[in-house]
């Protein structure tokens, strides 16, 4: 991946990085201003190379773990851009933009794909399939990063020792709402996601549901999302469970994303990508 | 140009000084008449709270000037003697300060380092009244104005960047602190107090003033805590409603006298299943404990005990204690940067006299040597003109640029030696012919 807009992308991305770390460590606001403002630059030729990308190539460019990567830090990025818009956690951006950068250094050293991709991936279908999923995993994933803050932060007041994120972390409340928020969010993408590939596989393979390494693993992280969203809806969940049950969910959409395709035989996984049919 | 300040504070003199040296200032109009009669001051402000009364004035005679501050306080009526009480010495209780002194005083009083609970944030407010109204009495001029925009910028500055006041170090204020970390924000809240002690008025007081929904009183004798209600515009009921209160309330404020126990570990459990897990927020300043440690345990639920409130004043202070180091050095830096400013002030006069000189001497000749020469194209006439111009301007150029530039710097090693070479400068050049050499 080499592209002049790649530059315009990574360069603010560290410094949004750079800017959001100096607003956690003095806690002056300026420096989050100007973090958001970087952010939104580098988001802006995020968006432009992917378009670019995806007109030469036809397709969306997911079908390697570089490009998933890349393309998981743009929905990543559009996310927080979004909940700032709406409902803004100015510390959450202290992850999110070392994440994004330290995402797309990634993409850009692994390798590139290494041949044609399978003329299967190239519908527009799979397209809004891909879109989906990795949307709903960049949103639940702030869910999950809310969920770590919101331990830490309890944990303070809990044992009413009040350390270094005391004063940098906000209220336990606004942490467990960004919690519901972002749930609602993924949830309904994450499901979304599931119906569209399940419908497309119908369409292209013959059948719905083929208990494919990924799709189980999809399955467990989609239960977990939907307990929690159940419990806190109906029981009235929060706080402490609800922070957990949203870094599990972290942790098997990690392990669905990382590991489903590299490590198991799927036909979800980059390998099977680049067979032809 | 010099800064004095005079005055007293709660370290240099008892509280009877103090209330009488205030009493010098009900009428701002007349005491500002006052002031500005005195013949060495240019330009003066004061400024009186609890804990100290002050006057700050620029004059170009400092010590007249002090002196003239110091016959103007003693002036009071009631100060050399009040019968029955032995006579106050102000003598001893005034201090003076002037320059450097003057300014990093200043910025202190304004940044909070000075008070009697450092960093407690009313000062800043308290000052900005009183430039105001000095500024009503066109009492402040150039140099008093620019010192005290410097001094809400410096204040500022030491608030944003050693967090000095970010750290509540009151008991009650520590609760409310705590309580934003739950909840985020107080509206739509509801209280809940569980007795009327004093304490709990005082956080009650701090609650409403964050803006908190509703408050409900809840005390053994109705009678009492209708009164309390009242005066916070609550709700009273009585202790026996305590349970079905747990339903709503959302913040509890505790500071019975009983004996044991009023809510224990079992009873909160059961009301956080009835109220679907919403935050509980405990406070529990009475000893013997009203609430059983155990709640705590309990998930989204938070109590606090009157030693963990200390303990968490406690360390605030400590924070507190090494922000004002940290503010300290700030503000040095700043009366720094400010004094410099006043010695540039210094040295414009006499550059605008070498100016004046130059131009006055340069028309003189040019007039005679048009005498002398008769008739002239105009192109000629400014041809010459030009020359003494340029000519002048090039020779003062030096002397100008060592004005500004080394007394500036020699103003910040040495201000007696400064003063002397502006002295020679203006010596040299015969600008104050009156004076004898």
């Amino acid at each position: 991946m080499n592209h002049f807009l790649i530059y315009p992308t990574l360069v603010p991305y560290y410094g949004a990085s750079a800017l959001w770390l100096a607003f956690f460590l003095t806690g002056r606001e300026s420096y989050c201003r100007f973090g958001l403002f970087c952010l939104s630059l580098g988001f802006g030729c995020h968006s432009l190379y992917l378009i670019w990308r995806t007109l030469t190539l036809g397709m969306l460019p997911a079908a390697a773990l570089g490009e998933a990567l890349f393309l998981f830090a743009w929905a990543l990025a559009a996310a927080f851009l979004f909940l700032s818009w709406r409902f803004p956690i100015k510390i959450l951006g202290a992850m999110v933009a070392p994440l994004a950068a330290l995402l797309v250094s990634a993409s850009l050293i692994l390798p590139i794909r290494p041949g044609t991709a399978s003329p299967l991936l190239q519908s527009l279908w799979l397209a809004g399939h891909i879109i989906l999923a990795i949307l709903g995993n960049a949103a639940l994933t702030l869910a999950g990063l809310g969920g770590a803050f919101y331990l830490i932060q309890e944990r303070q007041l809990k044992k009413k020792k009040f350390g270094f994120f005391y004063r940098r972390l906000p209220s336990l409340d606004r942490l467990d709402a960004l919690n519901f928020w972002c749930l609602n969010l993924g949830f309904p993408l994450l499901t979304a996601a599931i119906i569209t590939g399940s419908l497309y596989a119908q369409y292209t393979l013959g059948n719905l549901w083929r208990w494919d390494p990924k799709e189980v693993l999809t399955l467990v992280a989609w239960l977990i999302y939907a307990v929690l969203l159940h419990e806190r809806l109906a029981v009235g969940w929060r706080g402490r469970r609800a922070a957990w049950l949203a870094i599990f969910g972290l942790t098997a959409l990690v392990v669905t994303f990382v590991g489903a395709n590299l490590w198991f035989d799927s036909y979800h996984s980059f390998a099977s990508f680049m067979k032809q049919p | 140009m010099n800064l004095v300040l005079v005055g007293v504070n709660h370290k240099t003199a008892p509280l009877e000084l103090r209330e009488k040296l205030g009493c010098l200032f009900p009428e701002p109009t007349a005491a500002y008449h006052r002031l500005k009669e005195l013949t060495a001051i240019q330009e003066v402000l004061f400024y009186s709270t609890c804990n100290r009364v002050e006057i700050l004035c620029v004059s170009d005679q400092a010590d007249h000037a002090a002196q003239e501050l110091r016959t103007f306080l003693s002036r009071h009526p009631h100060l050399p003697d009040t019968p029955g009480q032995p006579a106050i010495n102000l003598n001893d209780s005034l201090y003076v300060w002037q320059d450097l002194e003057a300014v990093q005083h200043f910025f202190r009083v304004a940044a909070s380092l000075d008070a009697l609970v450092v960093g407690e944030p009313q000062i800043l407010g308290q000052v900005k009244a009183a430039y105001r109204q000095a500024a009503e009495h066109r009492a402040t001029g150039a140099i008093l104005n620019r010192l005290l925009h410097k001094t809400f910028s410096v204040a500022k500055k030491v608030r944003t960047e050693t967090g000095i006041g970010d750290h509540a170090v009151s008991v009650s204020y520590a609760a409310v602190n705590l309580g934003r970390k739950i909840f985020g924000a107080y509206t739509d809240k509801t209280v809940l107090l569980l007795g009327a002690g004093e304490m709990a008025e005082l956080a009650l007081e701090h609650l409403k003033g964050q803006g908190v929904g509703k408050i409900v009183v809840a005390n053994r004798t109705l009678e009492r805590g209708v009164k309390l209600a009242q005066r916070f515009h609550g709700e009273a009921i009585s202790l026996q409603e305590l349970e079905d209160q747990l339903l709503t309330a959302d913040i509890i404020l505790s500071s019975t006298g009983s004996p044991h126990y009023l809510l224990t570990q079992e009873q909160v459990r059961n009301a956080m299943r009835r109220r679907k897990q919403r935050p509980l927020f405990l406070i529990d300043i009475a000893v013997p404990r009203d609430l059983d440690p155990k709640i705590n345990d309990l998930d989204n639920v938070y109590l606090y005990n009157i030693d963990d409130l200390q303990g968490v004043v406690e360390l605030n202070w400590q924070k507190r204690r090494a922000a004002a180091v940290k503010a300290e050095r700030l503000i040095q830096a700043e009366a720094l940067k400010f004094m410099d400013w006043l010695a540039t002030l210094a040295v414009f006069p006499t550059i605008i006299a070498l100016k004046e000189k130059a131009a006055r001497l340069s028309e003189a000749e040019l007039k005679k040597t048009l005498a002398q020469l008769g008739n002239l194209t105009p192109q000629q006439r400014r041809a010459l003109e030009v020359l003494l111009q340029s000519f002048t301007q090039k020779l003062l150029h030096d002397p100008i640029m060592f004005l500004k530039r080394h007394h500036h710097l020699a103003a910040q090693a040495d201000r007696k030696r400064a003063h002397l070479e502006l002295g020679l400068v203006r010596r040299l050049f015969n600008l104050d012919p009156e004076t004898p050499t």
